[in-house]
């Protein structure tokens, strides 16, 4: 649905063909099948030019469908109907039928999913082929190092970070999660898959309650950004590990924040800022000991924030940081000393419509 | 030439060198940032006039050649036939190019071919049923639209299919036997709505599901757990929309969520943080603004922007038309990449978005270019254009919606449709 559907014609992969060369209809093997052309009708649309191969190939595909036919022959055709098209699901279906029919042995499956990954790594059928061989195994001993390897040559590949997440909680294998991550890490501090996979690995085992691993993970995060202030990845996880519970709520964190302002400032340390500020002003609602003028200081440097980051610093998103400035102001129910008019508006009154 | 932001005038020859400098710096960056080809975006004076054209004589042709002829590239979308008619038709649809009644009733009966006997299309005749293709064939036949177009659908079949995938969970498998992601709650809930079997029970427990994978990012993965992803958030946060329920998402992390993905430099989108720009996010990322813009709306939000969604419409509208366009006709994910129908319906589907702001009742246009670079409006949930939605939903909302055979569901009895809110 996504960018896998784009129309680039992958190098074919030689695994298993019994024949290459010849037409079906001119083998022995074949000659009891009576091949079942495609029913396209008599005014095709969006027709293929298929190869001559591929259109003997799935001629006789559709007849040992149409016969449900469960037989080695069946299953060595299912292997050329793969390679001529990945993504045909009904020939990997039938693929699976076949392997429980005829018993198959579901190691070497293992080994054949294996390469037709390393292949085409990024085709959902061929994941959620090795997946269903794993779970039918019950044994999940390759795939750590498996998808170590696919990750190394795409680190963001999204099939395999989803295989991953998949062994990892239905086999209980956290153990070394983290120090994968870290290493991942390492290699590419700006790898998102990286950190969500750090998110994922910590709310699945010690959870982000105790404020030890809390405290763990800003100074992690803070010595990544020392080391790339720029890296959104970073200032996402911060906020996402804090956001539940409160911004405000690590001690010191927003004194540490400033203190990083001066000399590795970026649009999203400021965005952070701002974060802090409006969590500032909605927790200050719950507390009596916020007075008036601390919460319109604040409601101020917010507003300050948004100002820069809309004219200044992150103009892209100039829309978004107005329209959060409006926001906060509207529910502070008050307004701040930079007097920003409000934005343009149609001459007709009342409500919009946006039905 | 038209204002900008905060109704500054710029000075004409000002606003020229400033702004062709942008969109060199534009495409000139995102070459540079990627690829080896010596080949830059054809000098089009038209472009350095910064009037930047969509080619729109180039992608008709090259998008009605398509609808009849592929070349054996497309073999690797030999099971996704019925998404090449959708992506065709609906280009052509924004184009405003009308598909001959020949043309239009051939892809009928096509896609009559690709329905399976057990409900629900397949990537074509002969194979299995699937909710993409299925997704993709319900949306090219409402556009079509004519009474053979609608008559093609097997609803109760259908309803039997959405059936036959539903899981215990929430969740729906592509198909059967397949894979779960968040694809597949959209493509049901997009297909039942439209044709009008849609019932609470189909959806029990599914908007949970969904809910359960938006992340600590703010937008939402294909599973619950995996990295933020413009295509699975868009499609998680649609199937809300269709089911209304978007009001239980976080609304504020996903908008700040998708806001960022808008590239500073590049104007396009990228799919998740820190990676790349792609043409195809115009639709995935930059279509959630609107959806997002009525969810606020209807949670009571007073300061909205009553003229823009909350991107940077021109520097969309110029990725798109600098950077994603085959001067043969066709768009594309960046400049290098090669062209594909794929690319060519999210590309303008974004384009739409980018210029259309609002509804029929206030509407606000913001065309990049010449007046000709206009594109008919897009439905940010279907995807399809918005009298083609109200067309299909007046039609099947005269039928009644089918007996649920399903053995797993407790009503054996037909019962009428939820409320719809497609928002039309």
């Amino acid at each position: 649905m996504f960018a896998s559907a784009s129309s680039v014609k992958v190098a074919a992969l030689t695994v298993n063909t019994p024949s290459v060369n010849f037409n079906l209809k001119y083998e022995k093997e074949w000659a009891d099948l009576e091949p079942v052309p495609q029913d396209d009708g008599p005014n095709p649309v969006v027709k293929i030019a298929y190869s001559e191969k591929f259109s003997d190939v799935y001629d006789y595909f559709r007849a040992l469908l149409k016969n449900d036919e469960r037989s080695d022959r069946a299953f060595a055709l299912t292997a050329e109907a793969i390679e001529l098209n990945a993504a045909n699901y009904t020939v990997w279906h039938y693929r699976r039928v076949l392997l429980q029919a005829l018993s198959k042995d579901l190691r070497e499956e293992m080994r054949y999913i294996t390469a037709i990954i390393e292949e085409q790594p990024k085709n959902y059928q061929v994941w959620h082929h090795r997946r269903m061989v794993v779970e039918w195994l019950n044994d999940p001993s390759e795939e750590l190092e498996f998808i170590a390897d696919i990750l190394s040559q795409d680190a963001k590949n999204y099939h395999a970070w989803q295989h991953r997440q998949w062994v990892i909680q239905e086999y209980k294998l956290w153990d070394n999660e983290l120090k994968f991550v870290e290493n991942l890490l390492e290699d590419d501090v700006r790898n998102n898959s990286a950190w969500n996979q750090r998110h994922f690995v910590i709310s699945h085992t010690t959870g982000f309650s105790d404020p030890a691993i809390v405290e763990r993970e800003i100074q992690y995060c803070l010595s990544q950004i020392r080391k790339a202030p720029h890296n959104e990845s970073a200032w996402n996880y911060l906020k996402g590990m804090l956001q539940d519970r409160g911004l405000s709520s690590p001690p010191g964190l927003l004194e540490r924040v400033l203190e990083l302002k001066e000399t590795h400032c970026s649009p999203y340390l400021l965005a952070f800022l701002f974060d802090c500020y409006e969590d500032a002003l909605e927790n200050s609602n719950q507390k009596e000991n916020v007075g008036e003028e601390e919460r319109k200081d604040i409601l101020r440097k917010a507003l300050e924030i948004c100002d820069l980051l809309a004219n200044e610093k992150d103009t892209i998103r100039k829309e978004y940081w107005l329209f959060l400035g409006r926001s906060l102001e509207n529910k502070s129910g008050s307004r701040g000393p930079s007097d920003k008019p409000p934005e343009p508006s149609d001459p007709a009154s009342g409500q919009q419509e946006m039905s | 030439m038209w204002q900008r932001d905060g109704g500054q005038l710029f000075k004409k020859n000002f606003f020229f060198s400033f702004c062709v400098k942008r969109a060199v710096l534009r495409c000139l960056f995102v070459h540079f940032l990627l690829h080896s080809s010596y080949q830059l975006f054809v000098i089009n004076p038209s472009f350095l006039c910064f009037r930047p054209a969509l080619l729109r004589e180039q992608h008709y042709q090259y998008l009605k050649k398509g609808l009849r002829h592929l070349s054996d590239a497309y073999e690797c979308l030999d099971a996704s036939r019925p998404w090449l008619c959708f992506w065709i038709l609906h280009s052509l649809e924004l184009l405003e190019e009308p598909i001959p009644t020949a043309v239009a009733s051939d892809v009928c009966q096509f896609l009559a071919r690709c329905q399976s006997p057990t409900g629900g299309f397949a990537g074509g005749p002969g194979q299995h049923a699937h909710l993409a293709p299925t997704y993709a064939a319900v949306n090219a036949l409402c556009i079509i639209g004519t009474e053979e177009a609608y008559n093609v659908i097997n609803r109760e079949k259908l309803l039997d299919f959405l059936w036959s995938v539903k899981q215990p969970d929430g969740s729906f498998v592509m198909h059967v036997g397949g894979e779960v992601d968040v694809r597949s709650a959209y493509c049901a809930a997009s297909v039942a709505s439209l044709t009008n079997i849609l019932t609470p029970k189909l959806f029990e427990d599914t908007t949970n599901w969904i809910l359960s994978c938006q992340n600590w990012e703010g937008g939402l993965s294909g599973v619950p757990g995996l990295e933020a992803h413009g295509g699975y958030t868009f499609c998680g946060t649609a199937a809300l929309v269709i089911l209304g329920k978007e009001h239980m998402l976080d609304l504020k992390a996903l908008l700040r969520w998708v806001v960022s993905r808008q590239m500073r430099f590049e104007g396009g989108f990228q799919g998740r943080c820190n990676k790349l720009v792609d043409g195809c996010y115009s639709f995935w990322q930059a279509g959630l603004l609107p959806l997002l813009h009525r969810a606020l709306f209807k949670e009571g939000e007073s300061e909205l922007s009553r003229q823009r969604w909350m991107f940077e419409q021109q520097a969309l509208q110029e990725y798109i038309l600098l950077c994603c366009q085959n001067p043969a006709g066709g768009l594309l994910d960046k400049p290098g990449k090669s062209r594909d129908f794929y690319h060519t319906c999210y590309c303008l589907s974004g384009l739409s978005i980018a210029q259309h702001f609002g509804n029929m009742d206030l509407h606000h246009e913001m065309i990049l270019g010449k007046e000709e670079n206009r594109l008919a409006p897009t439905h940010p949930v279907y995807n399809i254009c918005p009298e083609k939605v109200s067309q299909a939903l007046q039609h099947f909302h005269r039928l009644p919606v089918p007996y649920e055979n399903n053995p797993r569901s407790s009503h054996p009895t037909g019962r009428p449709s939820v409320e719809m809110r497609a928002g039309v």
